[in-house]
């Protein structure tokens, strides 16, 4: 297998994957829109917005995949940046209810009356303002990642210390935001949303907007860590990953590295956290559960690690999977077959479905060139032979 | 002691009354050691001997609990860690052959050059003609030439050695630590890693920790005999050989 041919291959199914989602962000909104409900190739809303789900899992797919695939790094925590993130546009969208709340307070949300708030905590100031969530979206998981990576990976914690306190991190989120106390809606979360930017978030063209959206997010998210993986920043994320004191005794400051992807893979969480909220219409604590981290990561590990596209079509393949059986008499075993997957995956596809496909593909290739070098041996002409 | 305000010593590297003990066991005992700049040392002594861990102390990877370890005469590199070590211009090749398998030869050569290594300069990297002939460079000593676009997991085990020497080339430091880079080899593969390592000890300073004592022969630099990490004996091979001690501990009779 020679690099050439695996960028190439990687190439192509980079090109498949943009093309594919590009024209279910485009085709899917106006199928919706324009042809008439009930007719065989128009998308109904409900399914837009779970198809909008998945693209926002896909996105935190891949930032997980940024991080894990490439540098190592197993988050068992993920999902406390993805919920961040959607509980900064939550906040946004609770302040957009304004008088049309039960209790039609115009400044509080309706949980902070019904918890008697006098008035609103410094936390919420500025979410009424879309560019401020929308930067908070960005700012809350990044600065968090920042401060755990920074501890963490100064101190060298690595592996599966690592993974353990993702997951008491994201734990102890969920705890947090249990609380009612903590100001942010308790157990119930965030939800009767009403508008976003002054569009019914409940209305079809809002719907169609937000997944064509999320699916530029996609495009966008792959680009950036595709831009990342192909630098030399890449190759020396891979060097950490294979080896990481060598890579230091070449002179890198791996825990620079480590703190630099796993900020940006935190961001990229937040980004599709801020999707999802407004698609499936609540924020709640849940969203911190230890498990959903874990299940994204599944996600990965079927897709196929260390290829982005794999995460993405990981995210989109076990979410279409969870939604078709889930929905069946077979729905009380679906956390068993979750777990048979994963281990199904592990043991047979340990490279996931892209990189066992990316592998067959490049061996099969390499089987025709040879077929042709020794046609053209016999022709007489001498092939150069590599030292061994 | 304090001997940072002046160059205390015109050696390369400066080893003075080194000890350090793992939960009792004292891997390195009393050890000094000095390197003159543009030497070549080879390092024996029967395993267990201290010579991973002298190296260990050298790179940073461990803080001895007393002593002095001097660079270049000035810097106290038990204050430093491995990234700041290798900055420096200390170069380390692992026992066991540590090359980034999952990337190409020519990858690895470019991981190891000694230039930017700050994310920011890696992230917005352009390879310029002058980095890819130094890699062309490399590639030549090393014999990997024609082997520079395969993935350093296919090479052969011998092929690996000469990569990670390369790697150690292509960084460039002014001391280069080179644990046993002829394990495993064939003597063919043996004779050449000495040659290339004469080569090197043109333009470095070079410390080599090594069993094969046909090898140590041929590179024909003085010896330092290692045991329970501290110094048994020093001098050329031969001296060093006929050393009574040295034979009942390490050669045998």
């Amino acid at each position: 297998m020679t690099p050439h041919m695996l960028t190439r291959s990687l190439d192509r199914s980079a090109t498949i994957f943009l093309a594919v989602v590009a024209a279910c962000g485009i085709l899917i909104p106006l199928s919706n829109l324009l042809l008439p409900a009930g007719s065989f190739l128009q998308v109904p809303t409900y399914l837009v917005a779970l198809w909008g789900k998945y693209v926002c899992y896909a996105i935190l797919a891949l930032s997980i995949d940024l991080i894990w695939g490439y540098c190592g790094i197993l988050s068992l925590g993920h999902g406390a940046f993805f919920a961040l993130g959607g509980y900064a546009m939550g906040m946004y969208l609770m302040r957009q209810i304004g008088t049309r709340g039960v209790y039609g307070n115009p400044v509080l949300p309706d949980f902070m009356v019904f918890l008697n708030y006098s008035k609103l905590p410094w936390t919420w100031y500025g979410f009424d303002m879309f560019w401020f969530a929308a930067l908070m979206v960005l700012v809350v998981p990044g600065l968090l990642a920042f401060c755990f990576g920074w501890l963490a990976f100064r101190s060298r914690v690595t592996g599966v210390y690592l993974s353990i306190i993702t997951q008491a991190m994201t734990y102890a989120l969920l705890l947090a935001f249990f609380r009612n106390d903590f100001g942010f809606g308790g157990n119930n979360g965030l939800t009767d949303f009403k508008d976003i930017l002054g569009f019914n978030v409940q209305a079809e063209g809002t719907r169609a907007a937000l997944f064509a959206l999320s699916c530029l997010a996609l495009i966008a998210g792959f680009l950036i860590c595709r831009a990342i993986v192909s630098s030399k920043l890449g190759k020396v994320l891979i060097a950490v990953r294979d080896a990481e004191s060598r890579t230091r005794f070449l002179g890198y400051r791996v825990e620079s590295y480590k703190l630099f992807v796993f900020t940006v893979s935190a961001c990229m969480a937040g980004v599709a956290g801020a999707l999802y909220v407004p698609q499936v219409g609540i924020i709640n604590p849940s969203e911190f559960a230890p498990g959903n981290s874990i299940e994204a990561v599944i996600w990965v590990a079927v897709g196929g690690r260390g290829t982005l596209v794999g995460a993405a079509l990981g995210a989109v393949v076990v979410n279409y999977a969870k939604t078709f059986f889930t929905s069946g008499v077979l729905a009380p075993y679906w956390l068993f077959m979750l777990g048979a997957l994963f281990i199904l995956v592990t043991l047979l596809l340990p490279k996931g479905i892209v990189g066992t496909f990316n592998a067959w593909w490049d061996s099969s290739k390499e089987k025709r060139a040879a077929t042709m070098a020794s046609a053209a041996a016999e022709d007489g002409v001498a092939e150069p032979k590599m030292a061994e | 002691m304090n001997v940072m305000d002046t160059r205390a010593t015109s050696a390369m590297l400066y080893l003075d009354g080194v000890h350090v003990s793992f939960d009792g066991f004292h891997a390195i005992n009393n050890l000094s050691l000095t390197l003159e700049p543009g030497e070549m040392r080879a390092i024996i002594g029967p395993n267990g001997a201290g010579k991973t861990t002298m190296m260990d102390i050298i790179t940073g990877k461990t803080k001895p609990d007393e002593g002095t370890v001097l660079f270049d005469g000035v810097t106290d590199l038990t204050r430093l860690d491995e990234t700041r070590i290798a900055e420096l211009g200390i170069g380390r090749k692992f026992q066991k052959p540590t090359v980034f398998e999952s990337q190409t030869v020519q990858d690895n050569l470019l991981l190891a050059l000694n230039v930017d290594h700050s994310v920011r300069g890696t992230l917005f990297w352009r390879g310029s003609r002058d980095e890819a002939e130094r890699i062309d460079r490399v590639l030549e000593t090393i014999r990997l030439t024609e082997a520079r676009n395969r993935l350093a997991g296919s090479l052969s085990h011998g092929q690996k050695q000469w990569l990670e020497i390369g790697m150690l080339l292509a960084q460039d430091p002014k001391l280069l630590l080179v644990d046993e880079p002829v394990a495993g080899m064939t003597d063919v593969e043996t004779h050449l890693t000495a040659e290339l390592l004469k080569e090197i000890n043109k333009t470095h300073t070079v410390v080599v920790v090594e069993h094969d004592m046909t090898f140590v022969r041929e590179l024909g630099v003085k010896v330092t005999c290692l045991h329970e990490g501290t110094v048994l004996a020093e001098g050329t091979i031969d001296q060093v050989s006929s050393n009574e001690r040295v034979i009942e501990v390490y050669l045998g009779r």
